[in-house]
């Protein structure tokens, strides 16, 4: 990612945003509120659109006009708010805009049963023992919701799984919980973004942390050679880069 | 509607944790045995036992429709014996039918948390470009498509208005109910127009067997919109949109798309219920037809459709409208003024209302409560993740 730069109206949200990622590591964005972390991720994941710069994905420019761009090309989101519906179970919820259907055009049917068994196929090899996919979503926990929206960013043979603060609503079990899969992900060799105001967490999981700062991308180290010291006092503008 | 917990479920849900309930009363209801047994144990599939189901409230609240059905037969049967009379049940269904196709198009509005307030107008617009086209000699296949496509255009504007330009559904379609209502006036330059043709006579007295050619019409698009709904995936995003607006988006799905496909098919299917009330009443009038416009909404929520979208079935609406045509049936055998029929009509709405209002869902913690006290023998040995299943998991 080169040169991102995107502002609201007068707001300049991101200033010549640079960053990397790399495949089979955690990298993770850390940053004050406001400092543009979420924008960044919703330019990745194709939600908003870059005033300048570019985005480059598989040693390719890309542009995602729209989330499902995004999702397309292999980059699936988990959004701080999770984006399932509760009313539709765990098997609809996982594979949403996804669906398998039988025939084509206009008289195409639902595979259900197929749905259900990929469903399950998924929730199993992720160990994310949901209750059952044909659950509805709102009868779950917390963190088997969350397990579930990383399962279904997991599933679809993606290559960058963003995950926009997955265990801030978590307690400390469901915690943990999350953070294997996020182990998992990336002993798949997938590239995993992360954003947390969790340091503990950020330092115990990601290979590599970039720090922002009103709208800038002040710094990037590799996580075994910084310390938390050194991180919040980049957040904070106390240490330069 | 909001969830509240009922007075019991503080004291009998122990597994679940106080400030869980308590945290999330505002827009869930609090845990109980009945919901977090089920979670635990068979949740929600399948596999639900019947026992299961019949002592869910929910399951209950569902079936409002059907119950109150039951009930009111068995009322009217008792007050006056011909009510359940083979002659009179063909003539509820008959004058149903026109309420549960408009019931039809109304439910996939409703179920993405939309309302179409000009569904009955748009039927009277329909109505009266029919008898203009019959009334300029058009042949009746060309007087059926013109009807259908005057009904069709009006849900077409709403999609388009409520869908792209992003105004509110309540504004959008009170504006069209005004708009149709006023349009059918002036095709119709305020006259009814008598229709006669033996295809819609027929149409309106024949049928296969004993079952009339309305109540075909109706049963018809009832299965064609159970299927629509519940197996496509234009279905399930109808039922995303509703249920949560951003996980609709984050997906993918357009939103507007989906907007502008419910109430072009709400306004399609007014069409069709505008073919058969010209056939019912022999003329086609620019009469307002509000008693449709509540009855249709009436259904869909006596059917335990959700107004906030998201939960949604074809058979509750459908039962829903047959139990008002019941309403108004067995009260005009039992001899009651017809003028007590709207304030009938407003309580069983009110009171099936009421029955949601304290139906139990399974909860939606804040905060996942720690330590699984209730399943203890049911956690995996080899992963963290309590497993639901009594045998440890894959890995």
């Amino acid at each position: 990612m080169r040169d991102l730069s995107l502002a609201f109206g007068p707001v300049q949200a991101l200033r010549d945003v640079n960053l990397q990622l790399q495949p089979g590591e955690v990298t993770a964005i850390v940053g004050d509120n406001g400092a543009g972390k979420s924008t960044v991720v919703r330019c990745i994941s194709g939600i908003h659109k870059a005033d300048s710069g570019e985005i480059e994905y598989d040693g390719s420019p890309v542009s995602f006009h729209n989330p499902e761009a995004a999702r397309e090309a292999g980059i699936e989101t988990v959004h701080q708010n999770l984006a399932l519906v509760d009313d539709l179970t765990v098997w609809q919820n996982l594979y949403l805009n996804r669906e398998i259907v039988h025939g084509i055009g206009p008289v195409a049917l639902l595979d259900r049963r197929a749905m259900r068994k990929g469903a399950q196929e998924m929730v199993s090899t992720l160990a994310v023992n949901v209750p059952a996919v044909s659950s509805r979503v709102r009868r779950l926990s917390g963190g088997q919701r969350q397990a579930v929206a990383i399962c279904r960013a997991a599933g679809f043979s993606s290559k960058l799984v963003i995950m926009d603060e997955p265990t801030a609503a978590l307690g400390v079990q469901e915690t943990a919980r999350v953070e294997e899969l996020i182990v998992r992900l990336k002993s798949e060799g997938r590239a995993v973004l992360l954003i947390s105001h969790n340091f503990a967490q950020v330092l115990r999981l990601s290979d590599h942390v970039w720090v922002m700062r009103a709208g800038r991308c002040v710094a990037g180290r590799r996580t075994a050679e910084t310390s938390g010291e050194e991180i919040v006092a980049l957040i904070t503008g106390a240490q330069a880069a | 509607m909001t969830q509240t917990p009922t007075p019991s479920a503080g004291r009998r849900a122990p597994t679940s944790d106080p400030t869980t309930a308590t945290s999330s009363a505002g827009t869930t209801t609090a845990t109980t045995t009945a919901d977090t047994s089920a979670a635990a144990t068979v949740p929600g599939g399948p596999s639900q036992s019947w026992t299961h189901r019949l002592a869910d409230p929910s399951f209950w609240a569902d079936w409002a429709a059907l119950i109150g059905l039951v009930v009111l037969c068995v009322i009217f049967q008792i007050g006056n014996s011909t009510f359940l009379n083979i002659n009179n049940i063909q003539a509820m269904l008959v004058a149903a039918s026109i309420l549960v196709v408009l019931s039809l198009g109304q439910t996939f509005v409703i179920a993405t948390a939309g309302i179409d307030l000009s569904i009955a107008s748009a039927m009277t617009l329909g109505a009266v470009c029919f008898g203009s086209a019959f009334g300029n000699g058009q042949p009746l296949w060309l007087c059926c498509v013109v009807a259908v496509a005057g009904s069709a255009s009006v849900g077409l504007v709403n999609g388009l208005l409520i869908g792209v330009a992003g105004i509110t559904d309540f504004i959008v379609t009170l504006g069209t109910l005004s708009a149709a209502a006023g349009a059918a006036l002036v095709v119709s330059n305020g006259q009814p127009t008598t229709i006669v043709d033996r295809f819609l006579l027929r149409l309106s007295t024949d049928g296969i067997g004993r079952i009339g050619w309305p109540v075909l019409v109706a049963a018809a698009l009832a299965v064609l919109s159970h299927v629509v709904l519940f197996h496509t995936r234009f279905g399930t995003h109808v039922l995303a949109v509703g249920g949560s607006k951003e996980a609709a988006t984050a997906t993918g799905i357009s939103v507007g798309r989906i907007k502008v496909a419910v109430y072009s098919i709400s306004g399609t299917v007014a069409g069709v219920g505008a073919i058969l009330l010209v056939a019912r009443i022999g003329a086609s009038e620019p009469a307002a037809n509000t008693a449709f416009l509540l009855n249709s909404v009436a259904a869909v929520v006596l059917g335990g459709v959700s107004l906030f979208g998201g939960r949604a079935t074809i058979i509750g609406p459908v039962l829903g409208a047959l139990l008002l045509t019941a309403l108004a049936n067995g009260l005009t055998l039992l001899g009651v003024s017809e003028f007590y029929q709207p304030i009938a009509v407003g309580v069983v709405v009110v009171v099936a209302a009421l029955i949601r209002r304290f139906q139990k869902r399974a909860p939606r913690p804040l905060l996942p409560p720690e330590a699984p006290r209730a399943l203890p023998s049911s956690r995996c040995e080899t992963c963290p993740w309590p497993s639901a299943r009594s045998r440890p998991c894959a890995t």
